[in-house]
């Protein structure tokens, strides 16, 4: 008898998810039995909850114990840092960056969402939008997270009520028309009792769409990558000093956006010579192209003068090459705040330079979405708009357009810290 | 040119679909990229390797980040004087099949240097920390790459994929560098590093679907076979030198195999019919216990024991 495949042997892909809110509203709840409903936890982490579930004297296994890590957590029974965690149904892959939700983990937010094609919001039917939903769609829109659900959490709370749920999306909907949101979903939920979370609620019979899981499973999030603008950052040069590879020189790097192809035309910035694609390669042999995220290595048909930082496009869709720089900056520094005139380090691609705080034109009241201006710094978890100086050209595209030319870090020069984090808005050229 | 053994043709590898990589190839391509960051960024690297599974594929990821150039970095073992001995054989092929450079940081070596001391429990899980630990300061790495993943413990989930260590080699869950889009910073100063986890978001399924598909060669006790164990608290021990049976044990042959390898005395086998690799995808894939709580018998000591061991400066 032939063997039958294992269903993780088939062609699956991956979906990254970041999910916010706080322990209040259920969201290590919802976590736990997203990984139990799907079987993916093991029997000895479930016997691990449910024996700390006894000795706390719940009176039912506490799914939300899953999600707590380290010992520094327990002891102050907060959530003091992103979480990743994994699991997999036959349809796909999962990775959840789960990111605690009061405002003083902003940051942290920031760094889930950061890489995520879907944020996961939790709110309290009860208690409705709260100025922390408010802040966590924002960072989701700030962060061009193509995909939002807003899961309704505890309507087992209010008798299953549809006009509850409708009042809050309907108030969600309102708010969100002031945020570049491109995807919004909304499912009533109770994570304690499992409705919709993996199975349909037979509790909200007026509900007709999917539940969360099967919502994911389904998200179609191919389209959200840009495939149009090629830029490749060159990570690193191959050049084997050996008897048997003579004269080798490729440049690896991940596709950050756009096709390439062996024969294209491409220009190198910042030398903005013109040569062309002669192979791509991978160890595994030549590909005819090469897309996001794949790592590859380039051969070109001229020997051009290229090093890490540099960037290879299409001669007629070119990033801006950049040294005055216009972003939003969230910062992520506890021992001192972005202050106007400050110097950092800043990543942007492969590419490192010095950057120097020219001006701060405003800061977000992430609450409120309100503009605060006339302020010349930003404390930790603050969020504003900054024009930046650097030492060196940068190859910027926005970060709407792209999340991989338009976004960069800071870091303190003295301390080594990643203490900002930037999305590019406009840019302008160098004269 | 790339060496024939290493290249396949477009059949082999599927056609694409619609420009979208699968899991497998892009948890590759994330790997690779961390590779190539490290090499063009940190002075001098090390990959940890121990012979394990996910330290081999974090090895084969490696070469292939590189191809068609050598590994630009040494490799290390630290070797708790408890390995298996099949193990050993395995890790000295591959270094001679490859032609790497192997640094060896030995415990027993240590012990005798009175550097660290045996603990009364027999485990070297503690005291080998300060052997790797030295080992970095002799060879003044910056970086280390260790094949932990976040699936594997609650602590591990916390990680970063660039892992600041002080100048002691600690971790500190509070002080870790917020880490944005692949944006990584390894920055550090003199005498500090950083830890790199290239396959940070890889689960165990992965690394044997991985393995399968890539027809990955890995050590042999990770195969089925007819052993010699022993039963002890409920785990399965193979009778060697370092499990021998004890008075009052009766020994039996039965078909095991090891789902994770660490030191001899500690890690125990699980009953398994599954003697290839595509036996084990499935076993794995239909598998209910944690490869941790299957097999060691060092983390079942405290539900923190791998946190207090990443701050004192293990991986």
């Amino acid at each position: 008898m032939a063997a039958q495949m294992a269903p993780q042997l088939r062609e699956t892909d991956l979906l990254r998810l970041a999910t916010a809110g706080s322990v209040d509203d259920g969201k290590s709840t919802l976590i736990g039995r997203l990984l139990f409903d799907s079987k993916t936890l093991f029997i000895d982490q479930l016997a691990a909850v449910e024996r700390v579930s006894r000795e706390r004297g719940h009176d039912f296994t506490d799914l939300a114990l899953l999600t707590d890590g380290l010992r520094a957590e327990r002891e102050q029974g907060i959530t003091i840092d992103v979480a990743y965690r994994f699991f997999a149904t036959p349809r796909r892959r999962f990775i959840i960056a789960d990111t605690p939700g009061h405002i003083q983990y902003t940051r942290n937010m920031v760094t889930g969402a950061s890489t995520a094609d879907v944020a996961v919001l939790l709110l309290d039917a009860r208690r409705g939008i709260t100025e922390q939903s408010r802040r966590h769609a924002f960072i989701a829109s700030l962060l061009g997270v193509p995909h939002i659900v807003l899961c309704v959490n505890k309507m087992d709370l209010v008798d299953w009520s549809e006009d509850a749920f409708e009042a809050i999306r309907d108030e969600f909907v309102d708010f969100a028309t002031r945020l570049r949101l491109r995807d919004l979903s909304f499912i009533p939920i109770s994570a304690l009792h499992g409705d919709n979370v993996v199975t349909a609620s037979k509790n909200m019979p007026w509900y007709d769409g999917l539940p969360l899981l099967r919502h994911l499973e389904r998200l179609y999030v191919a389209s959200d990558r840009n495939l149009v603008d090629v830029r490749f950052p060159i990570q690193y040069v191959i050049r084997p000093q050996s008897k048997t590879v003579i004269d080798y020189r490729g440049y690896s790097g991940t596709v950050a956006s756009g096709v390439l192809k062996a024969g294209d035309q491409v220009t190198v910035l910042p030398s903005g010579l013109e040569t062309t694609i002669e192979r791509i390669e991978t160890a595994d042999g030549l590909v005819e192209e090469a897309f996001p995220p794949m790592a590859v290595t380039v051969t070109l048909a001229d020997h051009l003068d290229i090093s890490r930082g540099d960037m290879l496009c299409r001669p007629h869709n070119m990033p801006t090459v950049a040294q005055e720089i216009d972003a939003q900056v969230c910062w992520m520094d506890e021992s001192a705040p972005m202050a106007k005139g400050g110097k950092y380090a800043i990543k942007h691609t492969t590419r490192w330079a010095r950057a120097l705080v020219r001006e701060i034109a405003y800061r977000i009241d992430v609450n409120t979405l309100h503009r605060v201006e006339g302020v010349d710094q930003l404390a930790l978890n603050e969020i504003g708009r900054v024009q930046l100086r650097t030492t060196q050209p940068l190859f910027v595209d926005t970060y709407q357009d792209n999340r991989q030319t338009g976004s960069f870090i800071l870091v303190d020069e003295r301390t080594n810290k990643t203490v900002g984090a930037g999305v590019i808005g406009r840019a302008t050229v160098v004269a | 040119m790339i060496p024939s053994a290493l290249r396949r043709t477009r059949s082999e590898r599927g056609p694409l679909k619609s420009h979208v990589l699968s899991n497998l190839r892009a948890l590759e391509a994330e790997s690779i990229f961390i590779f190539r960051e490290v090499a063009a960024e940190m002075a001098r690297p090390c990959l940890l390797f121990s012979g394990g599974k996910d330290s081999t594929v974090m090895l084969a990821i490696a070469r292939k980040a590189f191809a068609p150039a050598p590994l630009p970095f040494p490799i290390m073992h630290v070797d708790t004087g408890l390995n298996f001995p099949e193990v050993l054989a395995y890790r000295d092929r591959w270094v001679k099949e490859l032609g790497l450079k192997l640094i060896v940081a030995s415990v027993p070596d240590a012990i005798e240097r009175g550097i660290v001391q045996e603990e009364p429990n027999g485990s070297r899980n503690r005291i080998q920390t300060p052997v790797l630990l030295e080992a970095v300061e002799q060879n003044g790495f910056d970086c280390l790459f260790g094949g932990a993943r976040r699936d594997e413990e609650k602590a591990r989930a916390k990680e970063r994929v660039f892992s600041f260590r002080d100048e002691f080699g600690q971790w500190d869950p509070k002080n870790q560098r917020p880490e944005l889009w692949s944006l990584y910073n390894g920055r550090v100063h003199q005498g500090q590093s950083i830890r790199v986890f290239p396959l940070s978001n890889w689960t165990e399924l992965d690394i044997w679907t991985y393995i399968a598909a890539e027809k990955v060669d890995i050590a042999p006790l990770y195969f089925a076979e007819e052993r010699e164990v022993i039963t002890r608290d409920g785990m399965l021990y193979m009778v060697n030198e370092f499990t021998p049976r004890k008075d009052g044990e009766k020994s039996e042959r039965r078909k095991v195999r090891y789902r994770t390898i660490g030191d001899a005395n500690l890690t125990a086998a699980v009953e398994s019919d599954a003697d290839t690799l595509e036996a084990i995808v499935t076993e794995i894939a239909a598998a209910r216990i944690t490869e941790r709580g299957a097999t060691r018998g060092d983390d079942r000591v405290s539900e923190t024991s791998m946190e207090d061991r990443k701050r004192e400066g293990y991986f």
